[in-house]
């Protein structure tokens, strides 16, 4: 019975969702017409090309029909690249996973020994330094960082590659299965093309690693100086535990709960947090997918990356949800 | 000993970090483009369709002028001047009415199907049935949906004709032959992926039919324009083996690219990137005029721009020398008439310049000695924020207050095409190489009533002009070419003084390259840069 | 609380005393003495001190920027005094209209500010409100109000803000209210786990007995206690805030020219940054410090007001 409730919730949720993007759509001052037939077309045609697009129905009955489609998988076609939306948004999640994933393990590889270590060593250097960290982190244009960034590392020092996913070079030695660069050119063995996708992921990554570093740190230290403040520690020192034991084992395992927590709404975090990086370094994932298509009014392509990001984010909330439940066990009894 | 640990992990982990970007150090420095391959950084977002019966983009354009061919091309370096493409030869008839032409022989399209009459008159049938944005290039000569088939006949294996419903200028009717919508496509292949009917118009639109120098092999919206070699081309094969168009939308990313050489050409430069490369001896750059002017639109519809007076004193507070010594430098020339220089009849008369007491004194005559308030819809793009910013100053010295809404590109041109705007900020570019193009949109409104079935420039500005229409109509039917240029400067001389229009400048396209780029010769329109005379 | 005699030597020790007296004689007098000690602690923060200072010059530079800048920011020489480096006359150099760009970001506070206070005033009230009614009612109301909450959080706030302004129109009144839409959730969230809270207490099922209705529990009872804890998130949301409208401007939504805007003077630079980098880096570091103090003073005040925040 809780579980229908709880799916009643979430397709509510949804269809809130669309709705809200639906009517915005629609309310955008912008012709999609335009972006199909351009601005020297004779008026004959762009009446037709607006009746075959269905503009000229009922708001609502646009919506109904759309929602039918959907639920059929079918999130229509997008007017830009004349590809359906899915196959699109196929084309361009990928890239943003595999920056985003990339970013949460430079963000939580770093932060929580960061974390762990201030939180240790309170008020010692490692200490200022996580602080200073996460307040810079929060306070800094993330647009800009990466600007300047790609300016010192990429054209004045030249240790990083450009702007896009890999070399024109390897564009066409390298076979795409998985959507996933670096993932397709391990399979394949080609280790060259491997390093390549890797130097132009780094910058964008650890832009987005940073972002989550900060936070994932300083909840680490947060987390592990509430638990290092619990009685359990005092007894476990005076049984003699060894500190290093008392550390990792104990007070980390803890802490990992509102941790995995942290770390999974940091990770949906990094989607909101590409938006701005993909524009930045031209990199073709959702968010600039999603940008691009509102600026044209592509209201098929917005909606459909609305749907993918909102399942994305409802389904990490839920995830982190689900691992608290998972993870401590006094909320098992229920 | 705590730290210890901690300490050790990080150092393995800085250390792993630093390995794999040590390993990509080398491979990402041996960043250069392969020796066969082209790559040119351009902002190509404005694609939608790779069917020539269908596109209307720029950037469009130039995969077609390179991958399709046509019945006839003017020549780049003498735009009068007409050259044979897939005709082997051309004429009208004495009533000015038939065209026939005669087809190359021995013809083959990319896919190896012989190329013949049928092929072109199928083309030039489909692109009017169809009845896409850019079929009116060819439907302007009489052609319907209904009379297509009989109009444009293949009378021979090789031969055909074309039946125009009136008797227009020749020039014009060829000139409107060198357009992509008139490329000739594979009808054998086209008609092969046929779908209810539809003429292969939906595998068209991502896929490729023609027998041009450089073929199509991948599309990526917004991402990457994919061509090769075609070795069934006709005529001298493409040096390259491949072209490849990448998706750049920054100025200064497309920089960055070429200065590393992880691109051979950059084609959306400002004048600040250009003004610092110049100095770079691995970088060299070429221009051309582009047929794409950039005006302020003054919507009649406001009544105080509707003044004469208002009109004129809006063209004297423009400071077109300021703004073309520094926010156009390189990528623009002040130009003041509807027709870019390089069309037949254009002007090079640019009576104007910032005088604002005479601006002032104008305003009093019409009654507004201390000016008005109103508002400009702009594009929030470069140079013509810049110049919209600039202008917004300028005219604030008359007592004219501009307050400035600026919109994404296709929002202000919805609000342009239903009459809502004050001032508009715009451009236009030619769709073939006639002084027709323009004058049908900047001299011509035939209906300026709010239903009216066409929206050129004119009627978008609401400038009612039963007079110049007239004349518009007349120039196109003239068959003399002198005395069709004359109409032409008449025409400029008029708009010059009186229309709502206050023309700043014609485009210069700039593409800068490495030094080791040969042939690169931009043409006047997009179809007409040919990648395929480049090489390495 | 015990008097601190450290840091804040009492200038006036009868005030001191009976500001931190144990048993205040009247309601004003409790509320004074709760602010008060919240004062204390803050004061001793330095770091908080530092967010507050910052935000006070960003407040006197924005009423007195008439004063302050050099140059108009709107007026600029293309000829003569185009993208200038920086130097004695132009301190952070001009921009590509000729204009000075200390002007520009001095003006520019005005628009930071307008844009930080309207979202406050507007996505503050109405969260607390959403929040506690929610959590008060309970049942179906509740329901209703979270699943509306859930829909704008399920969301990346910029490309929800992005959506709305495309919709609304450019402009910087539309940008703050697109940007308020997107706030208000995590405020009415916040309100909704305190009031779930405080609901169960006693002193509430002692106003319900007297019969106080609904709505005067709710606005007089319950909304009072929770405002320090959204106070306290709205500040520290104001970095946040301040990114947004920036990274608004930076794609071009925000304030319309010639505002000088800091997120549009960022985005003007960019097409500049590789050789005249100043443009881009003065506003950038303009957003980089104002965010900065919002989170000190923020992070200051949550210490301050919620004793539960372990330090």
């Amino acid at each position: 019975m809780a579980i229908s409730r709880f799916l009643l919730a979430i397709a509510l949720t949804y269809l809130g969702l669309l709705a809200v993007t639906f009517f915005i759509g629609r309310v955008i001052p912008i012709d999609p017409v335009l972006a199909i037939v351009g601005d020297h077309a004779p008026e004959h045609v762009i009446a037709r090309v607006r009746e075959e697009m269905g503009l000229n129905k009922p708001l609502w009955q646009q919506f109904w029909i759309y929602l039918s489609k959907v639920v059929h998988g079918d999130f229509g076609t997008s007017v830009l690249t004349s590809n359906p939306v899915l196959q699109d948004i196929q084309r361009a999640f990928p890239a943003t996973i595999e920056l985003a994933t990339l970013g949460i393990l430079i963000g939580a590889g770093l932060g929580v020994p960061l974390g762990v270590w201030a939180a240790v060593r309170r008020g010692g250097l490692v200490d200022q330094a996580v602080r200073v960290m996460g307040l810079i982190g929060y306070s800094v244009p993330i647009f800009w960082l990466g600007l300047m960034g790609l300016v010192l590392f990429y054209a004045k020092l030249g240790w990083i590659s450009g702007p896009g996913r890999i070399d024109i070079s390897y564009e066409y030695t390298l076979t795409r299965v998985s959507g996933f660069v670096l993932l397709d050119a391990a399979r394949a063995g080609q280790w060259d093309a491997f390093a390549n996708a890797l130097s132009h992921l780094i910058l964008p990554a650890s832009l987005l690693g940073y972002f989550s570093l900060a936070y994932i740190s300083r909840m680490t230290r947060s987390f592990m100086l509430n638990e290092l403040a619990q009685e359990y520690v005092v007894a476990a020192r005076a049984k003699g535990l060894s500190e290093m034991r008392i550390i990792w084992r104990h007070a980390l395992r803890n802490a990992a709960v509102p941790l995995v927590t942290v770390v999974t709404l940091s990770y949906a975090g990094l989607l909101e947090g590409s938006v701005l990086t993909e524009t930045v370094f031209a990199w073709p994932g959702l968010g600039l997918y999603i940008t691009n298509s509102l600026q044209n009014a592509d209201m098929n392509a917005v909606l459909g990356g609305t749907i993918v990001v909102g399942s994305v984010f409802i389904g990490l909330n839920l995830l982190s949800d689900l691992l608290y439940q998972l993870l401590d066990p006094r909320t098992r009894s229920r | 000993m705590k730290e210890k640990h901690l300490k050790v992990w990080f150092i393995k982990s800085a250390a792993a970090l630093a390995v794999a970007t040590a390993f990509g150090l080398p491979l990402a420095l041996q960043a250069a483009t392969p020796k066969d391959t082209l790559v040119v950084a351009w902002s190509i977002d404005d694609m939608i369709t790779m069917d020539p019966g269908e596109t209307f983009e720029i950037s469009t354009g130039e995969i077609m002028g390179n991958s399709y061919d046509r019945l006839i091309r003017f020549d780049v370096n003498d735009p009068s001047k007409l050259v044979g493409d897939l005709a082997k030869s051309w004429a009208v008839s004495s009533d000015g009415k038939t065209y026939t032409f005669e087809l190359k022989p021995g013809l083959k399209f990319a896919s190896g199907n012989p190329l013949s009459a049928e092929d072109v008159v199928f083309s030039l049938q489909r692109a009017v049935l169809l009845d896409k944005a850019p079929a009116f290039i060819l439907t302007q000569f009489g052609f319907t949906k209904d009379n297509v088939k009989d109009k444009i006949k293949q009378t021979g294996p090789l031969t055909l004709s074309l039946e125009t419903d009136k008797s227009y200028a020749p020039s014009f009717v060829y000139n409107c032959l060198t357009a992509n919508v008139a490329a000739i496509i594979d009808k054998k292949l086209v008609l092969s992926k046929e779908v209810n009917g539809d003429l292969g118009y939906a595998w068209l639109k991502t896929n490729y039919a023609g027998s041009g120098p450089l073929k199509l092999r991948e599309w990526r919206a917004n991402e990457i324009v994919a061509l090769e070699r075609n070795d069934n081309y006709y005529g001298e094969k493409s040096k390259l083996a491949r072209v490849i168009y990448r998706h750049v939308k920054e100025a200064a990313t497309q920089r960055l690219l070429l200065e590393k050489g992880d691109a051979d050409i950059a084609r959306n430069l400002s004048p600040q990137d250009l003004a610092a490369l110049a100095s770079n001896k691995d970088i060299k750059s070429t221009s051309t005029p582009k047929g794409t002017v950039y005006y302020f639109g003054l919507n009649q519809k406001n009544p105080n721009l509707a003044k004469p007076e208002v009109r004129e004193a809006m063209k004297w507070l423009v400071d077109y020398a300021a703004i073309g010594d520094t926010l156009i430098k390189n990528i623009g020339v002040v130009h003041q008439n509807f027709l870019p220089i390089g069309l037949l009849g254009a002007s090079t008369v640019n009576p104007y310049k910032l005088d604002v007491d005479k601006a002032k004194a104008l305003l009093a005559k019409a009654g507004l000695p201390n000016g008005f308030k109103v508002t400009l819809d702009m594009r929030t793009v470069q140079p013509v924020q810049g110049i919209s910013e600039a202008f917004q100053q300028t005219a604030k010295r008359a007592g004219i207050e501009i307050e400035i809404l600026p919109g994404d590109g296709k929002q202000t041109l919805t609000k342009y095409r239903a009459r809502t705007h004050d001032i508009y900020v715009g451009q236009w570019g030619a769709d073939y190489w006639d002084p027709h193009t323009n004058a049908d949109t900047f001299v011509r409104n035939p209906d300026n009533s709010d239903s009216a079935k066409s929206k050129p420039l004119a009627w978008r500005n609401a400038w009612d002009i039963p007079e110049l229409t007239k004349k518009a109509d007349a120039a196109v039917l003239e068959r003399d070419a002198k005395k069709r240029k004359t109409m032409y400067e008449e025409m400029q001389a008029d708009f010059r003084k009186s229309s709502p229009f206050v023309m700043l400048y014609q485009q210069t396209e700039v593409a800068a390259m490495r030094s080791d780029v040969q042939g690169l010769k931009l043409g006047p329109t997009s179809d007409t840069t040919y990648m395929f005379k480049v090489s390495k | 609380m015990k008097p601190n005699n450290s840091s804040t030597a009492p200038a006036r020790p009868g005030l001191h005393a009976w500001l931190m007296s144990e048993r205040p004689q009247s309601r004003r007098q409790a509320a004074l003495g709760r602010a008060y000690g919240a004062w204390c602690t803050f004061s001793r923060n330095r770091l908080a001190m530092l967010g507050l200072l910052i935000v006070i010059a960003l407040v006197l530079m924005a009423v007195f920027a008439d004063l302050l800048a050099p140059y108009s920011p709107y007026i600029g020489d293309l000829r003569t005094t185009r993208l200038l480096s920086p130097s004695a006359a132009h301190w952070f150099g001009t921009d590509d209209q000729g204009r000075d760009i200390a002007s520009r970001i001095i003006f520019g506070s005005r628009i930071t500010l307008y844009v930080v206070l309207l979202v406050a005033v507007l996505a503050a009230p109405i969260g607390l409100l959403v929040g506690t009614v929610a959590g008060y009612a309970g049942g179906w109301l509740d329901a209703v109000l979270m699943r509306i909450t859930d829909i704008f959080l399920a969301f990346p706030r910029l490309i929800l803000a992005l959506a709305f302004v495309a919709a609304l129109g450019p402009g910087i009144g539309n940008a703050v209210i697109a940007i308020a839409i997107t706030s208000w959730p995590p405020y009415a969230r916040i309100a909704r786990a305190e009031t779930l809270t405080i609901r169960q207490t006693d002193f509430i099922a002692a106003v319900q007995l007297i019969g106080a209705s609904p709505w005067r529990i709710v606005l007089r009872h319950i909304m009072p206690l929770c405002v320090s804890s959204v106070i306290v998130r709205v500040t520290l949301d104001m970095a946040g805030i301040i990114l947004t409208a920036a990274g608004l401007g930076f794609l071009g939504l925000g304030a319309q020219p010639p505002m000088p805007e800091w997120g549009a003077l960022i985005a003007n630079g960019r097409l500049y940054v590789l050789d005249q980098w100043w443009v881009a880096a003065a506003p950038g570091a303009a957003i980089f410090l104002v965010s900065l103090a919002f989170n000190l003073l923020g992070d200051g005040l949550r210490d301050a007001l919620d004793p539960k925040a372990a330090k």
